[in-house]
């Protein structure tokens, strides 16, 4: 049973703010190779997960390489390549049919079709498919002519990919641009007139421009706002906690206590470690909260302040020491490890409630370049969960121990993650589920797994 | 400086960063150089005095931008923004322009609209007919310049010394040449320069456009309907034939937003920074359709009658009775597609469960969280806490309960909620006091210091429907029985006042 959240049995749906869709989504997109379209899609894919719409993505590259074990040359893409050709429509229905057991057997809300779909042909295919199973089709289209882009596209993702392992550099380059003739003859862009009654976002040179068509619903909207947000500028993330507190020493959760001597001196060498990274234009954030606010003093950068970055709180449980939640609550703490992310303190929040809350500061880290986020366990957890694409099962039990800064650095289709002790000690907040979870344990049980404190 | 609770500090000026206030009192920021010497600042707030020791002292914002206004969100803009509309008439210019202006005042980005027709109706006060908008009117040409060079005058003022931050130049601004002066004066000042165009050619949305909102207006009032409207339509042909949309190649550099056919389609160019992000996706969700949103409280609640604020108590029998009523009312009106919205309290999910329809429920509409004073009478809040309260009263807006929130974090909480609100047709929203003086406040127009006090009493439902260029309410009373939650402003606000003058205002209950 799941406490914490008043259900009501007559309603459905409620854990997120709103129904974001009552049919499925099937997301197409479209546009010649090395145009984004795997990255994009991806990063959407993690995106929606984060915020709770269960999302696949299915890319047919993916599909064509399990059926061709090897990869030749370009010249599987000719279009006069019948062979080749039949292949390929095989390998494409085979993902769609894989995506309608996604959509309709295993509880999946939207599908993102990775593929070229270039040519109308393909798109009405695809639009049948969808009709004929009840889903929404909406289509993310990529056009890019910048050659240094498309350049810097194949360097990071295709040379890498398994079709070129055995070739050297400028061979696969040399294949690459050839493949991406093979489309370009037959590609038919979404057009304005011929394809108006299509919902559809057409990004053009990585965002300096969009072309929003017949959005239909909420989700609709949310991608468009999503993908007009990000950008491949390089830049860096880094994330850490404020420094040790009064109340983290004693073993208390939550609260709004400042630093301990050691948060002090671990939010000197933060300010040392920033300056010495030299990083250009830093944006400094923080919480509303005294430990964070007075960790950011330290690094002589202007800082804002979000609320929404708060820890979050524990309600009836704040300023708790765990032996005192063990005492005062024990079905509450184990219901708790039962299932940590959507358990909800009385009179407080979940991790779920914390993910909603952190989405506008996702949506801005997505808009910005160069940032540090000073914040606390809980919410550092839902953060990097989101970076580095973990579930909801793993978040709440991601390791985010003080005085240590997380750098996030984008590379091809993920993130580069760099761990920095700051080497001033600091207790251990860390608590991991304990094997015994059920409401009947002992004391002893429930107590296994809490870290050392004064 | 946000300083609503001193009065005076007494600090040397020379060792003062920065001073802030917070639920925990004061926070104030020195130089390092005082260190040594350990100043003591001297803070009398009303009767109260501060000492504090430079070591003690600990600092928030630095820059005087960040100290300006004390909210929950970052303030993310820098450079004030010129939005400038573009189209030419009845393409929905103006409604956008307030809709946006409404919007933007909301979430706290001061925001005015500067619209160019009431600069030309105030320079030539009677409107004869369309030949004063005729391409070769030279000398009306010349009017009409002069009164955009005014605008822009007063737009200048408005940002550099009434703190504004978003300016809406609602205008045709049709011709390259005028678009072209804008821009350079903009970037003479420093401002950023979004374009907002409406491109419409469906004649029965133009014709309907005509109907409600110009004939209407003060150049035809002394005409008849077609006689306005045949007036009217000549006005746009004027317009036309210099009319130059905004170009995909010409307009490269340009940050802008191309709105087709009353949002079918949408063409954005260059978004600079976050508050046009947030512009394009407000622009992006709000739809022109007819329909009607329904706002009511709970029914009374077992807390309510015991005069206790917060919590989350269930229904009392009157709500009950209030909650059957809601759902007769709703049947009655036979709405078409009703969504029903409710916060995750049991009292809103309690009354919509009576209404017999699917509902969801939103965490955002929670009410808002009284930390330290839940469950409090206001007369316990004074026993307890009678600094926070007299605090409250003065600027009850931006007052943040200790482990509470503020109105101000509540409007931030439910900004998700209104986005909804506007995609979706018919809402019905079952919420809570602050809750629904938040929304009420978003959609009539009312600034922050009205919000607060809003009247939103127990078993009224309000049904608003857009119209024109604002809102039509209706304030429909269902007939059952409920005490008054709603306090009034006391006369004094001073942390010094008797318990009697802070009570004084305090509704009856049990």
């Amino acid at each position: 049973m799941m406490r914490g959240s008043s259900r009501s049995k007559s309603t459905q749906n409620l854990d997120r703010t709103v129904c974001m869709t009552n049919c499925p989504t099937l997301i197409v997109t479209v546009g010649l190779p090395a145009r984004g379209k795997t990255y994009i899609s991806k990063k959407l894919t993690r995106y929606l997960n984060w915020i709770g719409v269960p999302t696949r993505e299915f890319n047919v590259g993916q599909y064509r390489r399990e059926c061709v074990k090897i990869y030749k040359s370009f010249e599987f893409f000719r279009p006069d390549n019948e062979e080749g050709l039949k292949i390929r429509q095989q390998c494409a229905s085979a993902a769609l049919n894989d995506v309608r057991q996604y959509l309709a057997d295993e509880g999946g809300q939207v599908a993102v079709f990775d593929a070229t779909n270039t040519t109308r042909e393909r798109r009405q295919t695809i639009t049948a498919f969808a009709e004929q199973n009840g889903f929404k089709v909406f289509f993310v289209e990529s056009v890019c002519e910048d050659p240094v882009v498309i350049a810097e596209n194949i360097v990071q993702v295709k040379l890498g990919s398994p079709d070129y392992m055995n070739c050297n550099t400028e061979e696969a380059m040399e294949d690459f641009k050839k493949r991406i003739e093979c489309y370009e003859n037959s590609y038919e862009t979404l057009d304005e007139v011929w394809d108006r009654h299509l919902s559809y976002i057409k990004i053009i040179d990585v965002g300096r421009r969009y072309l929003v068509n017949q959005v239909q619903d909420h989700i609709q909207s949310r991608i468009v706002y999503y993908l007009m947000n990000i950008h491949i500028t390089p830049r860096s993330i880094y994330l850490c906690r404020h420094g040790e507190s009064d109340l983290n020493v004693k073993g208390c959760i939550g609260g709004d206590s400042g630093l301990s001597p050691r948060g002090r001196e671990f939010a000197k060498y933060l300010g040392k470690f920033i300056e010495s990274q030299d990083i250009s234009d830093l944006k400094v954030w923080t919480s509303q909260m005294k430990r964070t606010i007075q960790t950011a003093e330290a690094v002589s950068v202007p800082y804002e302040q979000w609320k929404a970055l708060n820890e979050i709180d524990a309600g009836v449980c704040e300023e708790m020491m765990y032996e005192e939640i063990q005492q005062h609550y024990p079905l509450e703490f184990a219901l708790r490890d039962q299932d940590k992310y959507r358990y909800r303190y009385p009179k407080g929040e979940s991790y779920e409630d914390l993910v909603q809350r952190l989405e506008p500061v996702i949506m801005e880290l997505e808009r910005q370049e160069n940032v540090l986020v000073i914040c606390h366990q809980a919410v550092m957890r839902c953060l990097l969960a989101y970076f580095l694409d973990k579930t909801a099962e793993e978040l709440p039990y991601l390791k985010c121990p003080l005085h240590t800064v997380l750098k996030l650095t984008p590379v091809a289709y993920g993130c580069k993650v760099e761990s920095i002790f700051l080497n001033v000690d600091a207790v251990n907040t860390h608590r991991d589920r304990p094997e015994n979870v059920n409401i009947h344990r002992t004391t002893e049980d429930a107590l296994q797994t809490v870290p050392a404190h004064l | 400086m946000y300083l609503t609770q001193l009065s005076c500090v007494v600090v040397p000026p020379s060792l003062l960063k920065c001073v802030y206030t917070n639920d925990e009192g004061l926070w104030i920021r020195a130089s390092a150089d005082c260190n040594q010497a350990g100043f003591r600042v001297e803070v009398e707030p009303q009767a109260r005095r501060f000492t504090m020791h430079s070591h003690q002292a600990l600092q928030v914002p630095v820059s005087p931008l960040q100290t300006s206004r004390r909210s929950s969100v970052p303030q993310l803009t820098n450079s004030p923004t010129l939005i400038v509309m573009v189209g030419l008439p009845a393409r929905g210019k103006t409604y956008i322009s307030k809709k946006l202006t409404r919007y933007l005042n909301w979430i706290g980005f001061p925001t005015k609209v500067f619209n160019l027709g009431q600069y030309r109706r105030d320079a030539v006060q009677t409107y004869k007919n369309f030949e004063f908008f005729r391409q070769d009117n030279k000398e009306a040409m010349q009017i009409r310049k002069a009164c955009a060079s005014n605008a822009l005058k007063d737009i200048c003022i408005y940002f550099s010394k009434e703190n504004g931050q978003v300016a809406v130049f609602d205008a045709t601004n049709t011709t390259r040449e005028r678009r072209v002066s804008i821009v350079s004066f903009a970037k003479e000042k420093g401002y950023k320069v979004f374009f907002v165009e409406s491109i419409c050619d469906d004649p029965d949305i133009i014709a309907q456009n005509i109907t409600e909102v110009k004939v209407s207006s003060p150049d035809y009032v002394n005409c008849d309907k077609e006689e306005a409207l045949a007036d009217f339509l000549k006005r746009i042909e004027c317009y036309k034939q210099t009319y130059v949309p905004l170009d995909d190649e010409k307009d490269r550099n340009l940050s802008y937003i191309k709105i087709f056919d009353v949002g079918s389609r949408y063409l954005v160019n260059r978004v600079q920074d976050h508050i046009q992000s947030r512009i394009v996706y407000y622009l992006m969700n709000i739809h022109v359709t007819p329909r009607s949103i329904y706002l009511t409280r709970h029914g009374e609640s077992e807390l309510n009658l015991l005069g206790r604020i917060g919590g989350d108590s269930g229904l009392s029998p009157r709500g009950h009775k209030y909650a059957a009523s809601l759902g007769s009312f709703l049947k009655g009106q036979n709405i078409k597609d009703l969504k029903v919205w409710t916060s995750h309290m049991k009292r809103t999910i309690q009354t919509a469960e009576h209404l017999g329809v699917p509902y969801e429920q939103w965490k955002a509409l929670n009410e808002i969280d009284a930390g330290v004073c839940e469950e409090l009478t206001y007369e316990e809040i004074q026993e307890k806490h009678p600094e926070e309260f007299a605090l409250r009263d003065q600027d009850k807006y931006r007052y943040r309960y200790p482990k509470g929130e503020s109105y101000e974090d509540l409007v931030h909480r439910l900004e998700p909620v209104i986005m909804e609100l506007e995609r979706q047709e018919n809402v019905l929203v079952v919420c809570h006091q602050a809750v629904m003086r938040c929304l009420l406040a978003y959609l009539l127009d009312k600034t922050s210091d009205e919000l607060p006090y809003l009247k939103c009493p127990l078993h009224t439902v309000l049904r608003l429907t857009p119209v024109a260029y604002g809102c039509k309410m209706e304030n429909i009373f269902l007939n059952v029985e409920a005490v008054n939650t709603h306090r009034e402003r006391p006369v004094n606000v001073d942390v010094t006042r008797d318990p009697a003058e802070a009570l004084k205002t305090i509704p009856d209950h049990f």
